[in-house]
């Protein structure tokens, strides 16, 4: 159908492309986020309909047959998934946006002609497919399907330097010759890289990855854009590209890292290794009633929520912890490293939903020179973002990333489900400072028998 | 399009895409990589385009699969965004004490 003239097509494009441009600025602040996304969904709604309706094409009942089965699956889990799942459903999607800008450069290359356009071919099916098998590493590690520690063999960094040398001579074949045969090496390859380069990043930064893996996608979404002469895929991916890599430089900075440290640290050796060996010093762990006693006399708590709170789906019971608390006389605030959880601004999301207010969560340059007015850290689940190592073992590989300074309170006290080291794989040294108290067993569990001693008092 | 068109709109759009996020705090960071994660999903029209005008049964086969792959991109990236943001409503400082309620 053409029911629309080419100008016409470029309004509305444009109209979408503002959309979207709104939608990114709503995102920016929490009073307007909401609209925000919602404008921006409507502009790809104005986009979708656009384009039936201006370009030629065939197969109508099978794409809107493809579209409704791409929105059952997807809109479904999105909804359900659990929210400490989020990071890993939203690297998948991703993942599948990359996939999706790969096929459709190979398939447009019967139609390209033209150096410039296969070059841009090329750039779509390289990063495409990078960000394709790289999202699905990601997804891989977060869901603890693979090691979270950074995956590295001997010569691994010439094989990525081969198959990248190979990538780009594939790629400078398919732009020589325009023969679908390089495209389909170019491809596999790139699929390699991504693998590759993901693999050896440490659980800790994947939440980085994610980010950068996103304004790649968006990269290849514009490349693609210039291969079908498309302006709003030009625009949109564009945007996406510029605004994911300021994104990606603020968490990398949250995290008191660069970019390139993330990516190529583990290939320069050992850096973000860590040790994987647990001590068996001696730990001191408290009862569920003295840890009550000294959370309901002190003057100021602080709580500090990390993902073994939102594993646990503790966040409604600590909510009603820090309640119980302040209904005693008790001034409580919840301290929030910028990448507590497993994506900066994890745990402010967990927290709304359990209806926390917004003035209790403190930001972590905000609270940490008040932790030495502190009576108690309740730690809940957390562990890399309080592990004094980031501060004093330049060796660590957390070291450098800003931490909640907790060691500066009178008291800690850990609710941990065990040992074991947080997803940066190292430990503590905190847990066995003597002023540390430990309670083993599940988040919420724990959380709700501290809190039936805290009323029993 | 013509190279220096495209060059404008490719430039512009940069440093759109560079003001418009400069100044996000740090609890908003998932939400806008989300946000833009789904905006990236319009990869869908490349799809339709592509699967609209195969000839071939496989060129077809591909693109319909490029179709399901970026309607799962865009669909899921904005559901999924609107549920986080859902919930962050209701933190008025006013309203704090009335939601006691509701957090059991």
């Amino acid at each position: 159908m053409s029911v629309l003239s080419a100008p016409w097509t470029a309004v509305l494009y444009l109209a979408a492309a503002v959309c979207f441009i709104l939608a990114l600025k709503g995102l920016s602040s929490p009073r307007t986020a909401r609209r925000g996304n919602l404008i921006g969904a409507g502009g790809a709604l104005l986009a979708v309909l656009t384009v039936f309706l201006s370009a030629r094409l065939e197969n109508i009942p099978a794409i809107l047959a493809a579209i409704a089965v791409g929105s059952a699956v997807a809109a479904p889990i999105a909804r359900r998934v659990q929210m400490t799942q989020m990071p890993q459903l939203v690297a998948l999607f991703n993942g599948v946006g990359g996939g999706a800008a790969a096929l459709v450069a190979i398939l447009e290359i019967t139609h390209s002609e033209g150096p410039a356009i296969l070059l841009a071919v090329a750039f779509t099916l390289l990063i495409g497919s990078v960000s394709f098998a790289g999202s699905l590493v990601t997804v891989a590690k977060l869901q603890e399907l693979i090691s979270t520690r950074p995956l590295v063999f001997p010569g691994m960094r010439w094989l990525v330097s081969a198959v990248l040398f190979c990538a780009v001579l594939a790629g400078g074949l398919l732009v020589g010759t325009g023969n679908l045969v390089w495209a389909i090496l170019l491809l596999v390859l790139s699929l390699a890289l991504g693998l590759l380069l993901v693999l050896p990043v440490g659980g800790a930064d994947v939440p980085i990855v994610i980010s950068l893996l996103n304004a790649f996608t968006g990269l290849a979404v514009a490349a693609s854009g210039i291969v079908l002469d498309n302006v709003l895929l030009v625009v949109a991916g564009t945007l996406v590209g510029a605004s994911g890599t300021i994104l990606t430089r603020a968490m990398a900075s949250a995290m008191g890292r660069g970019v390139s440290g993330i990516l190529f640290g583990a290939f320069r050796g050992g850096s973000t290794a860590g040790s994987t060996t647990q001590s068996d010093r001696p730990v001191r762990s408290g009862a569920p009633d003295d840890i009550a006693v000294l959370l309901r006399y002190a003057e100021r708590v602080v709580i500090v929520p990390g993902y073994g709170l939102a594993v646990a789906q503790g966040q409604h019971a600590v909510a009603e912890l820090a309640l119980t608390l302040e209904a005693q006389g008790v001034n409580v605030a919840f301290a929030i490293h910028p990448v507590a959880g497993r994506m900066p601004g994890h745990m402010n999301v967990l927290l709304a939903e359990a209806n926390v207010p917004y003035e209790s969560l403190r930001e972590m340059a905000e609270v940490n020179p008040e932790f030495k007015n502190t009576d108690v850290v309740l730690v809940v689940g957390a562990n890399d973002v309080v592990n004094p190592a980031a501060k004093t073992s330049p060796g660590s590989p957390i070291y450098g990333m800003p931490i909640l300074e907790v060691s500066h309170a009178t008291q800690v006290v850990f609710l941990k489900r065990s040992m074991r080291p947080g997803f940066a794989g190292i430990e503590n040294e905190l847990l066995f400072d003597p002023k540390t108290t430990l309670l083993f067993g599940d988040a919420k569990e724990s959380l709700g028998r501290v809190l039936t001693a805290v009323k029993a008092l | 399009m013509d190279p220096i068109t495209l060059l404008t709109v490719v430039v512009l759009s940069t440093f759109v895409g560079f003001e418009v996020v400069s100044k996000v705090s740090s609890t908003l960071h998932t939400p806008l990589m989300s946000g833009a994660n789904a905006i990236h999903g319009i990869i869908l029209v490349g799809a339709i385009i592509v699967a609209g005008q195969a000839t071939s049964g496989w060129v077809l086969a591909l693109g319909l699969t490029a179709v399901v792959l970026a309607t799962a991109n865009l669909v899921g990236g904005f559901v999924v965004t609107d549920r986080m943001l859902g919930m962050f409503r209701g933190r008025r400082p006013a309203s704090a004490t009335d939601q006691t309620g509701e957090t059991k």
